[in-house]
């Protein structure tokens, strides 16, 4: 046995390519892992005939680190710190969902305040996701200036997360049955004055793409899909409602209060990059409303839930009482223990659908999770996109579909 | 539970033996392993559910009958439902048939189980591991898969630890 890593041969993927591609006369080309256009370390195996793309298999796998198998080696609390790794760009959703699905899973209630909180810092997480896709997805079609810009305004917003959870982007902020502790007095202010900001800022970013003639000649009819595609494909988020459907977990199956906000699903039909764009574009600007709502009607009271055989308690609490004393130490020894059974609860991620499959077996270890994460699909259906266009169009579409390769690996 | 929803358990009940149960609002129904395909059709088909958002499977290990429970967790995006559905998958053979041809976006999923479990998937058009290397050994997902406290292997006598190192392929 070796520890050397084989590669697939070409012999054994011959059955993905054309046959033209075993005799030479389409060529086969290997694109990635470490290619600057793949955001992150996505392999590309490219049939080109010419400068067209035959077809692509994309390889991934290469940043995988096992969290599904770590975690059902950790308590339900300690395990929660690995979720954040996965989608580090949407961080604070990978421990909401993780958290829902204890909450559904042990019956926690996760008090108004809470909710409210959650919905302010994951629409944030949000708009700061977007964000770096639209500098680098932009980056992709040489429109230099919008990355420098998009990561300037994205500062502001990982100044909140520090300002919250003494974290930047792996915050961990969440926990099952409410937050970590109550945000400091300076939190609305500091997301007012951010709030306030990004629209303008918006502003700018549409009026260098919108109607740039260049930006629009890279991205009106590349990279096309159709919703019943989309569909079959279990393709999800701003890909599949630049399609028409207007499938959103924040309308369908409403989670931490987001029924009762105001907002829009913004929709395309062309299902083109461009139409992603607008998507993109729309949904931030849907999301600076949301937060302005919940900000507005922010509740006061408790931050997480009173159960604590599953909640730990305040230091202030640990001080004077006994019972707090014990079920503090319970907690961190030994961990709580959900009754027997398996559930899945589900978010709406930058990308797409992000679930939970949580199953226990009544010890204080989860016995199994499966984070459903939304670029797998995604990553699934590229070769459909890609087929007829140019290479070129290819580093658009990988761009445009928004993958977060630790997302996909797990 | 929803009429909706019951009426789909009685049908799977039905055609496909299933059995259903219900567990925090979520409904699944336990179908038998070689009637996966058409459980499967007649949800899509029959009740609209036109998306599999979750193929994975839960390993009980010691238990060697229907030691893996293979999970679907379908989506209708019409009628806004979730549908779990579990079969049972034995020890040896470890294999089911592949949904590939209901949900196209099963095939990588498929390879996410094989690779990670170890389950064949029957009639599957391209079964390769999908997140460990080609060469791999063994399945790491699978409970008696070890997770580190293992002997450390060095040049000198990685071979001779290597024979009694559990791979989880058994």
């Amino acid at each position: 046995m070796t520890t050397e890593i084989q590669e697939f041969t070409l012999d054994e993927l011959k059955h993905l390519f054309s046959p033209a591609a075993l005799t030479g006369e389409t060529m086969v080309l290997n694109m990635g892992p470490q290619h600057p256009s793949t955001h992150g370390v996505l392999r590309l195996i490219v049939e080109l005939d010419g400068e067209k793309v035959v077809n692509c298999v994309p390889d991934i796998g290469f940043l995988h680190t096992g969290i599904e198998k770590n975690m059902e080696a950790k308590t339900y609390q300690k395990a929660e710190v690995m979720t954040d790794r996965m989608d580090y760009l949407y961080t604070i959703g990978n421990n909401l969902v993780y958290s829902l699905a204890i909450e559904k899973l042990t019956g926690l209630q996760s008090p108004p305040r809470s909710d409210a909180i959650r919905v302010i810092l994951s629409e944030l997480s949000r708009i700061q996701s977007h964000l770096i896709w639209i500098g680098t997805s932009s980056l992709d079609l040489a429109a230099m200036s919008t990355f420098l810009y998009a990561m300037r305004e994205r500062e502001m917003i990982l100044d909140i997360f520090e300002l919250v959870s003494g974290q930047r982007m792996m915050t961990t902020y969440i926990r099952p049955g409410g937050l970590w502790r109550d945000v400091p007095a300076e939190f609305e202010s500091a997301v007012r004055n951010v709030i306030d900001i990004l629209p303008r800022r918006f502003d700018e970013y549409e009026a260098l793409l919108t109607n740039n003639l260049l930006f629009k000649d890279r991205t009106v009819g590349i990279g096309k899909i159709d919703t019943p595609t989309c569909l079959a494909w279990n393709v999800t988020g701003p890909t599949l409602r630049a399609t028409g459907l207007a499938h959103d977990q924040r309308k369908d199956n409403p989670y931490s209060g987001y029924e009762q906000y105001d907002f829009e699903i913004p929709t395309q039909t062309a299902g083109d990059i461009y139409a992603r764009y607008l998507v993109r574009v729309a949904e931030m600007r849907e999301s600076v409303k949301i937060i302005r709502q919940a900000l507005d009607r922010l509740p006061y009271g408790p931050v997480s839930d009173n159960n604590r055989k599953y909640v730990p308690p305040p230091r202030s609490e640990i001080g004077v009482s006994m019972e707090a004393l014990i079920h503090h130490f319970k907690l961190w020894t030994e961990g709580f223990t959900p009754p027997v059974g398996a559930v899945y609860s589900a978010v709406e991620s930058p990308r797409g659908e992000l679930g939970v499959y949580l199953e226990s077996d009544s010890g204080p270890k989860p016995f199994r999770v499966h984070y459903r994460t939304p670029s797998v699909p995604l990553l699934q259906a590229l070769p459909l996109m890609a087929k007829g266009h140019f290479v070129a169009d290819l580093v658009g579409i990988i761009g445009s579909i928004d993958i977060v390769l630790g997302d996909a690996d797990r | 539970m929803e009429e909706y929803l019951q009426s789909a358990v009685n049908e799977l009940a039905q055609r496909c033996g299933g059995q259903g149960s219900e567990f925090r609002g979520e409904v699944t129904v336990m179908v038998p392993a070689a009637k996966i395909i058409e459980a499967c059709r007649i949800l899509r088909d029959d009740f609209a559910f036109d998306m599999l958002p979750v193929l994975t499977a839960v390993d009980y290990y010691p238990r060697k009958d229907g030691r893996f429970h293979v999970v679907y967790v379908l989506y209708s995006t019409r009628l806004r439902y979730y549908f779990n559905l579990r079969a049972a998958v034995d020890e040896s053979p470890a294999e089911i048939d592949t949904v590939e041809g209901v949900f196209p976006s099963a095939n990588w999923r498929e390879r996410e189980v094989w690779d990670l479990f170890g389950i064949k998937f029957k009639g599957h058009s391209d079964l390769r591991r999908i997140m460990m290397p080609p060469n791999w050994q063994g399945h790491p997902l699978r409970k008696d898969y070890p997770l580190g406290y293992e002997e450390v292997q060095y040049t000198f006598n990685y071979e001779e630890i290597d024979v009694k190192k559990p791979h989880g392929e058994r």
